[in-house]
């Protein structure tokens, strides 16, 4: 190759390496003030399709007749539901979760329907009652919208995304690389953090890193280290949701929430959701699941974001599925009223407030939250 | 036969090589045989060598591989000191610094921050050796220091990150780590969690000085080239003549924006723009956690921030908002 055909081929070569990152149209969407950076930004050959949602094996039958605890035995969460309502019911467990070759076998032994020996009746029961709790005690998370077994599951007896603890290496050894530093599809092939899940999608663990006000406080200041795992499991929720940042944040100001999108207020209450159902649904199952059912520190499979968001911002592309099994909505005198602090009034308002640019910049700057120390002093230019 | 016209067609000598001037209060010889290099003669000289070491400078390479050899290492063992992996990952691999736990602790376990304090450690050393090296050089050629200056400038930015903010945060894990993709995702964090740089007046200052630098760099290099056939590069000499290089190349600036630098400012701009690139950067990364916790904060009080209309959004954390108004964030 001669030179000259080599310097032209050369930089060719360099900025298609370069912009095969992602190659293809973009389509962008505004989503906040203008000159903000608030926007959308999608890879419109590489949008998510939504897979099919089955059809019901047979039409919802009216809620009368013998309830189901009259009709069989051991029916410990469904018995106040009718017989035809609790068969129905089943019948779509079975073709939402169980193998298809397995089908009611999946859950049960075919000699003694009853019987609690095969242990995934026992995690099912318990999944029913989880269920209910996202839809009665969560609607600050999923709305009316809801969830049902098919939100996760998709036909897979385990659902498909999930997460245990990550095998990590004795701190003390030389080849220790401290969870990170390594190519992980959980956090968008960064070297952040692989596992952001252990801290953040059980338990009570602030993921607040950015100082809350302008000087330092004398104690309980975050490390730049919980930044790296807080951005970590940002990275997952982004790639969950197949949204940027700005779809919730302001990059002006991450932290600051006048500035966010109301997205952001349905994502915090997401992330407690998250943390709530492992912690109160799933790690308690931990003696019921067998070894291949849980991870290499022996915890059982949990859920995150992908387990419903697959790649959407809403999972199933937002279509409810509640209509078909209204069981899973859960009891209804039970119903709480979640904090919905960030819901349509703020939405309204950030329509209000956007279709009036003429507002913009006459004021003294937007404080931070009113409990910040920052907020009290009226700002002075 | 090719003959030198300007500093467009240079001419490649191919005689005995330049040795140069006699050492001055040396500790050895220049060491190496000098040889040529056609294409190394496209970028600059084409002879190679030959090449003063001296104390200093011997003893700042082996600090500089002692600190290579460890972050290597320990990326090789990171990977199981699988040669392959080693190959694969290398973008992702790191050197971390002790965990926050460690605090500021001086004699950290080896395989648990220990390792990347001593390379740390050999690596400033060997900075500073080489420092004291391009001083004594300058001095020993006759010339002023000011490369000297520039470079301790860039060593500031260098051990502020490294050594003295630590030192004032009491942690060695707010420092960065060695390696590729590591040390920019540490950018973005540390970013994060002092609530965006960019109202670091300082940072600010420091991207300020680094885009002038670059800005200066090619307007002097273009003025340059442009009047090369004129000889443009014997700046100084033609600087009191009419016609020359230096006085076309100076109209040129006066005629097109009304004012132009002399070939003495010019260099000093160039200097201190360069200079203040990380000088401001360290100074704006020093104040960073010890001084200002949150710079968006901080830039809102001072008015320096600038204001956008509020989406309404609270904090779902704020329990017991009685005033709705509060709630929707719109009320400052």
């Amino acid at each position: 190759m001669s030179v000259a055909r080599l310097m032209t081929a050369a930089p060719i070569g360099a900025a298609l390496v370069l912009a095969g990152c992602d190659l293809g149209p973009k389509a962008v969407t505004q989503t906040g003030y203008r000159g903000t950076g608030m926007a959308q930004v999608t890879d419109v050959s590489d949008i998510r399709e939504e897979a099919a949602i089955p059809a019901d094996p047979y039409a919802l039958p009216a809620d009368t007749g013998p309830r189901a605890r009259e009709v069989y035995q051991n029916v410990q969460v469904l018995g106040d539901l009718s017989a035809e309502r609790f068969n129905h019911l089943m019948a779509q467990i079975t073709q939402w979760v169980a193998p298809p070759e397995q089908g009611c076998n999946y859950c049960h032994n075919p000699a003694n329907l009853a019987s609690d020996e095969v242990y995934q009746k026992v995690v099912a029961r318990q999944m029913i009652r989880m269920t209910w709790d996202v839809n009665s005690q969560w609607a600050s998370h999923v709305q009316a919208t809801g969830v049902t077994c098919w939100t996760c599951h998709r036909g897979n007896g385990v659902p498909q995304y999930n997460w245990a603890m990550m095998e990590t290496d004795d701190p003390g050894s030389r080849n220790n690389r401290m969870g990170q530093n390594q190519p992980n599809a959980n956090v968008g092939y960064a070297s952040l953090p692989g596992d952001p899940f252990s801290l953040f999608a059980q338990g009570e663990y602030s993921s607040r890193v950015a100082g809350k006000q302008i000087y330092p406080a004398a104690s309980g200041n975050k490390s730049v280290k919980d930044a790296e795992a807080n951005y970590a499991y940002m990275m997952h929720l982004s790639s969950s949701l197949g949204v940027n940042c700005t779809f919730c944040h302001n990059t002006q100001s991450l932290g600051a929430w006048n500035l966010s999108r109301a997205q952001r207020a349905t994502a915090y209450y997401g992330i407690r959701m998250v943390a709530d159902i492992n912690d109160t649904h799933i790690t308690p199952l931990t003696p019921v699941f067998p070894a291949n059912r849980k991870g290499p520190m022996g915890d059982p499979y949990k859920i995150n974001c992908m387990t419903c968001h697959q790649g959407l911002n809403k999972p199933l592309a937002g279509v409810s599925m509640l209509a078909r099994a209204p069981t899973l909505r859960g009891p209804v005198g039970a119903v709480a009223t979640a904090e919905d602090v960030g819901g349509a009034a703020a939405r309204a308002a950030t329509a209000r407030q956007f279709d009036a640019p003429a507002a913009v910049n006459t004021g003294p700057a937007q404080a931070p939250p009113a409990n910040s120390p920052a907020a009290q002093p009226a700002t002075t230019r | 036969m090719a003959r030198y016209q300007n500093l467009f067609t240079q001419v490649q000598l191919r005689a005995a090589p330049e040795f140069g001037p006699p050492l001055r209060d040396a500790s050895f010889g220049r060491t190496g045989q000098p040889g040529f290099s056609y294409w190394m003669g496209k970028f600059g000289n084409a002879q190679i060598g030959p090449i003063y070491l001296g104390k200093l400078g011997i003893a700042s390479l082996i600090c500089g591989f002692l600190a290579f050899e460890i972050i290597g290492l320990n990326m090789l063992a990171s990977v199981d000191w699988n040669p392959v992996q080693f190959v694969r990952q290398l973008f992702w691999l790191a050197l971390e610094p002790p965990a926050p736990e460690w605090g500021f602790t001086l004699f950290v376990p080896l395989n648990e921050g220990g390792w990347w304090q001593m390379a740390g450690f050999f690596l400033t050393v060997s900075v500073l050796l080489w420092w004291a090296r391009t001083y004594i050089r300058a001095r020993a050629l006759g010339m002023g220091t000011h490369v000297a200056w520039a470079f301790l400038s860039a060593i500031w930015l260098f051990v502020v990150i490294g050594f003295i903010r630590p030192l004032l945060m009491g942690s060695w894990a707010e420092s960065v780590p060695f390696g590729i993709f590591p040390h920019l995702d540490w950018t973005a964090a540390f970013s994060i969690r002092y609530g965006n740089l960019f109202y670091n007046p300082f940072h600010a200052l420091s991207i300020a000085f680094l885009y002038g630098s670059t800005l200066l760099f090619a307007m002097h290099g273009a003025t340059i080239l442009a009047v090369g056939r004129y000889g443009g590069e014997r700046e100084i000499e033609q600087i009191t003549d009419r016609g020359t290089a230096s006085e076309r190349a100076a109209l040129f600036w006066r005629w097109t924006m009304g004012f132009n630098a002399t070939m003495e400012s010019i260099h000093r701009w160039a200097w201190w723009f360069a200079v203040l690139t990380t000088l401001t950067g360290g100074i704006g990364i020093l104040l960073t956690g010890t001084v200002v916790d949150n710079w968006y904060l901080w830039a809102v009080q001072h008015g320096y921030a600038p204001a956008y209309p509020g989406t309404g959004v609270a904090d779902p954390a704020i329990t017991g908002l009685a005033d709705p108004a509060l709630a929707q964030g719109t009320q400052p």
